[in-house]
Parts: C-alpha cells; structure tokens; sequence
C-alpha cells in the first residue's frame, strides 16, 4: 500500500508537470479566438519547450554561479509546491510532506531565487523586475496565506488533503460565507502571483509594463526552458488549489483506479473552464498601472480577512 | 547536572580570564588575536557545552557563591531554561571567537585601545552569562549592569565619530531606564516573596493588580533591551556603531538574554497568566515585527539594515510569547506549549543568522571599508565564501524551507491557526489579524533580503574598492561557515531539535510537545499528523537533489554554458551605474507604506550637470515617543534648577529636610 502510495505520488508529480504545458497552451489558444487571432496551436508551448532543451545556453560575462543554479531551484521549488496539492486523490504521501504554509514558503522561495537571479547580470531590467516582484509579492503574500487560512481553520488543518477531505465529508452543497470571501481573495492574489493581467502581462516585452518577463529576460537555453515550464506550472499549481479546495467534486480519495480516473477527468473539466474564464478575464480587463496593484491586493487581502473573520466570528461552533 | 553547573562556571571564569588578558595587549597588540580571542571561543565553547548538558540531562543544579553582601550572597543556578540560553550564548560567542582574530588584526595598526576591545568583550560575555546564571535579583542586577556598561564601552568604540558618542550615549540611557524598571519590577515580587532570591519570588502569591504591574514593568524593561517598538529607536542607532563581531554578539546575543529575562520573570517567578498580558505581548510584538522590517527595507547602511531587522525578530520572537500567554490562560496548554516552542526556536534561530549576517557584514567592511549598499555590487565574485554564507542567512533569515527561519515562523503560524479554539470571539478574530501581520512581515522581510544580498553580492561593483574588494582570512570563514551550517542543521531537522527543548516546555510550562516528535525525525508534526505536518528532510532532499542534478549532470561534458555580453536593447553596453540601486529597490514599497515613515525627498535642478536628489528617512518614533519624553524631561529639569542657588548652606537646609521627611515616612 505505502510503496503504490508512493508510486502515484511520483506519478502525480509527473502529471503535473507534464500537463502544466497544455494549460498554458489551452488559455493562449482561447485567448486567441476570443481576440478573433488564430493563434498558436494548442500543443505550441511543448514545441517551445522542447526548443529550448534542446538549444545552448548562454549567460552574461558578469552573471555569477546564482544565475545557473537559479533555474533549477526556482523549478524543483514549484515543483514540489505544485506536487503537495491533491491533483487526482487526497490518499498521497505527499500531502504530509508540505502543508499549506510550506507550498507557500516553496513559492517564496522560489520567488527569492527568481529575483536574485534577476538581479545578477546588473542590468537595470533585472533589477526593475525583481524590485517590482517582490513588491507585488509582498502584499500578495499574506493575502493568500490568509485566504488558505481560512478553509485550514474551517477544516482544523492545515493539510491541503486533510482540507478536500474535511469538504467532502461534510458535503457542503452550499458554499459558506467565508469560503466565498476566500475564494475571491484567492483568485485576485492567482491572477497577482501567476503574472497575469491585470496586473503583469505574460505576452509582453514592453519594459514600462512587464514585471515576469523582466527578470526571466537574460535567460536562454535550457535554463529559460525551466524558468518557463515553472511559470507554467505555478499557474497549473494555483488552478489546482482554486479547482480542488474550493470545489473538491470528482476528486479521488482513495487509489482504486476508477476513482482515479474519474478525479483525472473532473480535474481536467474544472481546470479547463477556470482556464477559459481566465482567458476572457485576459481579454475584456486591461493592465493596471503599477501604483494601482496595491488597490488591487489590498481588496484580497480584505476579502481574504473578512472571510477568515466571518469564519472565527459566525462558524465556529455551528 | 552540577557537571553543567561546573562548566557553566568554567565558561564565565574563562570569559573572565579573556578579559584580564587583553591587558597584555597594550604592550603586544598580536596577544589580541593570538590569546585573548580564542581563551573567548574557548569560553563560548565550555558554555555551549554546559547548555547542552543542561538541556539533555534535565533537572536543576543550584549553589550560593562565596560573593556579594554578607547577608545578600549569589546564587546561582542551571536549569533547562538557563541551559537553553546558555548554549545560544556559547554558540554565537565561539563563532565570534573563532572570527575574531582575523577581524580585529585591522585594529592592530590604528589607535585604537586594544585592551578597552578585548577588555570589555570578555567582561560583556561573563556579564550576559551570569544574568542567564542568576538565581536572586541581587545577582541578576549587577550581572545585567556588567552586561549594559560593558556593551556601551564596546558602543562608543571608534568614538572619533560624533555620532557614534551619541548613540553610545543614547544606549545608556535608554539601558538603565530599562534596567530601573526592572528592578522596580524584582521589587514588586521582593516585597510580595520577603526575599531576593528567585525561589522565594516563585512562591509569592501577588494579587492580580501587582502582577499586572510587576509584568508591566518587566515588559517595558526588557522589551526596551530586546528593542520593542516604539522604545526600538536607540537600537539601530547602537548596534551598528560598534566593530562588526560585536554587533554579532549584540544583536545576535544580548537581546536573547532580554527575551531569557523576560521568560524568567513572566513565566517563571510571576507564575500566573491573563490573557490581557498575553495581547499586550501579541500586539506590541506584531507592531514591532511589521515597523521593523519595514524601516529595515528602507535602511542603506547594511549593519542599520542588519539592526533594524533584529527589532522586526524580536517581534516575531514576542508574537510567539504572547500567544503562549494567551493560550496558557485560556486553559489551552499544549496550545500554549507549541507557541512557547515557536518563539523559543525563532530566539535560537535570530541568534545564529543574525550572527552569520553580521559577521558577513563585517567581512565586508574588513575587505572593502564599506557599509553601504549604494556603492557595493558583485561582491559574489570576489568573496564567493562569504557570499554563500551570507546567502543562507539571507534566506532563513526571510523565512524560506528548508531552513531555520521557516521552522519556527511555521510553528507560530500553527499556534495562530488554533485560534478557532478560544472562548472570547475578540480573541478568536484578533489572533488570525496578527498571523496576517506575520504573514506581511514574512513577506517583506524576504523582500528586503533580496534587496540586500542582490545589491550588495550580485550585479556589478559600483565603486572602485569594492571592485577590488579580497577574500577575508579563513578564521573569518570559518566563523561564518560554522554558523551557515547549524542555519541549515536546524531547518532540515527541526524534529530533533524540538525534542530537546522538550525540558524547557516542562519546566516553564509544566508541558511538553509529546505530538511533535512522535513520528520520527523526518515528520515535524506540533499538534496531530492530520492537523498539520512537514517534512523537512524530504523537501531539503529534493531541492538539494534538483539542485544537484542541474549542475553536476546538466552541466558537464559539451552542455557547459557559454559567455557573452548581457543584452543592451542595441544601445550602450550596460554598466555599473545603469544598475537599480538600494533605494530605487524599495521605493514601491517606500511609496505605498509612505505613510508610516517620516520621510523628505527633495530634487533640486542645477544648472549644469544632472538634478540632485535627496532623500531622508526618519523613525517615526523620535517625533512621537522620544523627542517629547525627552522635551518633557528638561522642563521638569528646569524647575528642579530653581532649588540650585549655589549656597552651600541652602543645600544643607534640603538635605535635611529631605532626611526628616523620610525618617517621617519610615517611622
């Protein structure tokens, strides 16, 4: 039993980062259409990816060993963050490993990296984009820990398999006050965090705009690959945590294969329609001024709140 | 346990030894790092050892000491608690020991006194061993004075600089206004126990009005030393103005004793707890935490930086107490116990990082003379040892798995995160408000130390002597490295290190944690495995493994990476002076937390050559708290001049009057 457990763990990491392409792919593609473009086909950023393993990476006279190291934490990090989240099953090991507080300290972590690396070769772009991350961040940070403190206090732990199991069982067809106001927060501190509209743009190398991509912007190589693929995965990773936390229906809680197969299918449904409500997010809002992300995360970090006061003040007890 | 008590004895005479050794430095200034530094290890070794005795074999070991007053002898005693503060002392005083001889050989040549360094840092260590040695107030009080004036002689160290006088001065004032109301504070409980020693203390009974004042005064005595906010503002002023080993030992050590005191006093001799006092030490904490880190953020002079972020661990360190308090007296003990375990382990871990971080900031003074961020840059290159290390701490410094900072900053979140199971819906609502603070702290503490470590170690130089800035000597690594490793040590195996702080939850607490460690070392699990767990060998292991693989497999053979100019958008090559600076890092955050900043920024055209650009960031707590206590005092002073007429026979007149008038009051 533990040695299978263990197997789908594995197998469950390898499906998220085997999938997390296919996300990024299917939101650039609805994107698209909705901007009446073709665009790329769905399968484009494998193609992306594989181009770039496969091409030599070169760095800076002035970049130091951080820069090369960088990539390959930034991605285990995530990696494991986005492993740690039931993707098909809440019966894995890996569950124990990282709770909800940990996966949110592998993401800063990552961050960190990102950012230090940003900052290597001296550029001013670099610096521009690891100034302005760790900006956003800041103020991202306890909106999201506050968000999943919520439903850690509602469900009595802070273990993510522990917080989709608490859900099922008490079957919960309407969702409580305090979730709604966590998931809003939530979804404002993804859209934040995954570098999306409105308040970074993935798709641009304007540099009054561009946050993300100013600091990935030295990068080539296989080490851009992977600094790619984790952003890919980051955004798979908060797509997971919105679609099975706050919705938990289809997902697995045992190993039998069946049930497996039937998480697998509900999880591709839920996360293909927050894919495409964020594709139409992405085409009717328009980018932020920077000064305005403030507003923005301060309204998280308040939804975030009155969700985990509503909680401690009305639930507790009932 | 007397083997500790022995050893613990030992370390102080040794402390002491190194003191009267530095004498010889005044005729060979080479006996400072040949002798005097390592007998100091030394010492810091033998006390890390009776620590760790202490805090294995449990129990407690007392003795009167042949000193003091004839009917007011010593004692002293060692116990797990003792133990505990024993070791931190001992663990960041042989770093400091094995550090220094390379650190102070640049004194060896300048006109600075030898024996006034050497001197005063053996006398510092014997005091803050003592003050955690101490078992009645009379001993307590003289060791914690040793510790004060020892450290300001240390402070006003290069006294060239007017400044450094003057926030020597400030430090010893603001010490010994602390040091008073402890001592009203030891004797509230006197008075209630009949007796100067901590036993009898224990047992006093203190009616609910006189606790709350005797913790008050505690509070604001040793929350002054820890440099709690709003009373912090002579801490960044003083930390950074002595030698760079030193600022270890202050930051990284002195305000641990404050926090030993603190428990000792609180937990252990007032012996009650209401949950009041416990949101007093939530709230002040939580405001310290987020100020601190905050000006921290905003700091240019890295050892500023450095101090300024000791007040924000502090905070976190007094968050976790506060919340044991609040749990102890709500009748939730082992709730009590993991909070009381969080803020244990934050004291442990701030000793150790903040130690290595400043002793990086030292080696970077000893090789490039500066203390700015502004005018470093690429120091990686040059110094890759010391980047490394100070890389670390950097990182468990802003709370990042797998090490140290994260653990204990975990365990706070998870006592927070049980607030559900308080009675008073004040409460319930008002302890996940400070997680959020904690969490914003959290955040921009690991912004800040991206500010530093990218400005300062990446990038390229933005001076000339930096540019060509030399490794420091191996004992300063040494030191460093020797610090980085228990960094990592105790984030990778926090199940170990809990259970030996088992013996310190039982004896202040009457408690221990038997959940956290039931799971084996690679679970780390403070409540039940289905609340909360982490595991953080297993996440050490993947990164370490990723890591590795990238590099070793990924980048071997025909895949190396290749050199070429960084991209310069078709224009000018980019140089040193295109870089984002220090101040231009943090001015979003400046801009959106402007408020609770006094700040001036001016940009003066001039008629040739670019506009200047002026900025001052002032501590809000000067115009609010210092400057009208202090404009209060010399009002008063000014009406006490009035008795002062230069009579001699007039004086007399007061001295009696004052005399009858107490023989009044005690008859």
């Amino acid at each position: 039993m533990n040695g299978t457990a263990w197997g789908l763990a594995l197998l469950q990491a390898l499906l998220y980062a085997a999938l997390a392409p296919l996300l990024a792919g299917w939101v650039r593609k609805l994107k698209a259409r909705l901007q009446n473009r073709r665009g790329a086909p769905l399968l484009q950023p494998y193609h992306n990816l594989y181009k770039l393993f496969s091409k030599e990476a070169r760095m800076a006279h002035t970049a130091s060993l951080l820069f090369r190291a960088a990539p390959y934490i930034v991605f285990v990090a995530v990696w494991l963050a986005a492993s740690s989240i039931p993707l098909l099953t809440t019966g894995l090991p890996t569950a124990a490993i990282a709770d909800v507080i940990v996966i949110a300290g592998l993401l800063a972590l990552s961050r960190f990296f990102l950012a230090l690396a940003a900052m290597d070769v001296g550029t001013a772009f670099g610096g521009m984009g690891a100034s302005r991350e760790m900006f956003v961040s800041a103020l991202a940070e306890p909106a999201m820990l506050m968000a999943v403190f919520t439903l850690a206090m509602t469900a009595h732990s802070t273990n993510l398999a522990s917080v989709v199991d608490y859900q099922l069982v008490t079957n919960q067809e309407v969702l409580r006050p305090s979730y709604l106001f966590a998931l809003a927060g939530l979804v404002l501190v993804a859209l934040a965090e995954t570098g999306r509209i409105p308040v970074d743009n993935p798709s641009t190398h304007l540099e009054l705009t561009m946050i993300h991509e100013a600091m990935i912007l030295e990068y080539s190589g296989r080490h851009l690959a992977l600094m790619e693929w984790s952003a890919q995965l980051k955004l798979m990773l908060y797509g997971t945590l919105l679609a099975n936390v706050f919705f938990p229906w289809g997902i697995a809680q045992g190993t039998g294969l069946l049930a497996l197969g039937q998480g697998l299918a509900s999880v591709v449904v839920k996360l293909a329609l927050l894919g495409a409500a964020l594709a139409v997010c992405e085409t009717v809002l328009a980018k932020m001024r920077l000064f305005r992300v403030p507003d923005f995360l301060n309204l998280a970090l308040l939804l975030a709140l009155l969700g985990l006061l509503s909680h401690v003040i009305l639930e507790v007890g009932i | 346990m007397t083997a500790a008590l022995w050893s613990a004895g030992l370390a102080t005479g040794l402390a002491l030894l190194s003191s009267a050794l530095s004498l010889l430095t005044a005729r060979n200034p080479r006996s400072l790092r040949l002798l005097v530094m390592p007998v100091f290890g030394l010492a810091g070794l033998v006390a890390l050892c009776a620590g760790l005795l202490a805090l294995t074999q449990g129990g407690v070991a007392t003795a009167t000491l042949p000193l003091g007053l004839p009917w007011l002898p010593w004692r002293i005693r060692v116990d797990a608690l003792s133990g505990l503060f024993l070791s931190v002392i001992g663990v960041v005083s042989l770093a400091v020991g094995i550090y220094g001889p390379g650190y102070v050989r640049s004194f060896e040549r300048g006109r600075d006194s030898l024996p006034a360094l050497g001197g005063f840092t053996g006398l510092f260590l014997t005091g803050m061993l003592l003050v955690v040695l101490a078992d009645d107030a009379y001993l307590f009080m003289v060791a914690w004075e040793l510790m004060s004036l020892s450290s300001y002689f240390l402070v006003v160290f290069h006294h060239d600089s007017a400044a450094n006088r003057r926030a020597a001065f400030l430090y010893l004032l603001m010490a010994h206004i602390g040091g008073l109301a402890i001592l009203l504070g030891f004797g509230v409980l006197a008075s209630f126990g009949g007796d100067f020693t901590f036993t009898a203390m224990r047992s006093a009974e203190l009616s609910l009005p006189w606790a709350s004042v005797a913790f008050t005064l505690a509070f604001f005595g040793f929350g002054m030393k820890a440099g709690l906010v709003p009373l912090h503002a002579w801490l960044p002023e003083a930390h950074p103005a002595a030698p760079s080993h030193i600022s270890a030992l202050m930051s990284g050590v002195m305000l641990k004793v404050a926090v030993y005191g603190f428990i000792r006093v609180v937990f252990d001799l007032i012996g009650q707890s209401h949950w009041q006092w416990g949101v007093a030490v939530l709230a002040i904490g939580g405001v310290s935490a987020l100020m601190g880190v905050l000006y921290a953020l905003l700091q240019n002079d890295l050892k500023r930086l450095l101090a300024y972020s000791s007040v924000e661990n502090l905070g976190i360190i007094f968050m976790g107490l506060g919340l044991a308090i609040l749990f102890q007296a709500s009748g939730h003990g082992t709730l009590g116990a993991v909070a009381f375990v969080a803020a244990l382990y934050h004291t442990v871990n701030h000793a150790l990082f903040k130690g290595l971080l400043f002793l990086g900031a030292g080696a970077i003074l000893h090789s490039t003379n500066e203390r700015d961020l502004e005018r470093m840059g690429g120091l990686l290159r040059r110094m890759p040892w010391t980047g490394l290390f100070f890389l670390t701490g950097c990182i468990s410094i802003s709370a990042l798995p797998p090490f140290n900072g994260f653990v204990s900053e975990w365990l706070t979140f998870q006592a927070a995160l049980q607030a559900w199971q308080l009675d008073s819906g004040v409460l319930r609502s008002l302890v996940p408000v400070a997680a959020a603070m904690l969490a914003l702290t959290g955040a921009l503490a690991s912004a800040c130390f991206v500010k530093v470590f990218g400005v300062a170690f990446l990038g390229q130089a933005r001076s000339r002597h930096v540019r060509r800035a030399r490794p420091v000597p191996m004992s300063m690594r040494v030191g460093q490295g020797m610090l980085a490793v228990l960094c990592l040590l105790l984030g990778v195996l926090p199940t170990t290190f809990i259970g030996l702080l088992g013996g310190v939850t039982r004896q202040v607490l009457g408690q221990a944690l038997p959940q956290a460690t039931a799971h084996g070392w690679l679970w780390l699990t403070p409540i039940a495995p289905a609340t909360a767990s982490y595991g953080a060998p297993l996440v050490a292991l993947a990164l370490f493994t990723g890591l590795g693989i990238g590099l070793w497999v990924f980048g071997r053979g025909n895949r190396r990476v290749r050199r070429c100019d960084a991209w310069d958008c078709g224009f000018a090559p980019p140089a040193a002076d295109m870089q984002y600076t220090a101040t231009a890092f943090a001015q979003p955050i400046r801009r959106v937390f402007g408020l609770l900043f006094h700040i001036e920024e001016t940009v003066t055209p001039q008629e040739n050559g670019p506009p200047r650009y002026r900025l001052n960031v002032r501590d809000r707590a000067w115009g609010l708290f210092y400057l009208p206590v202090a404009r209060t005092v010399e009002r008063a002073a000014r009406q006490v001049v009035r008795l002062q007429s230069g009579n001699v026979r007039i004086y007399l007149g007061w001295s009696l009057a004052t005399l009858v008038l107490l023989l009044w009051i005690m008859a």
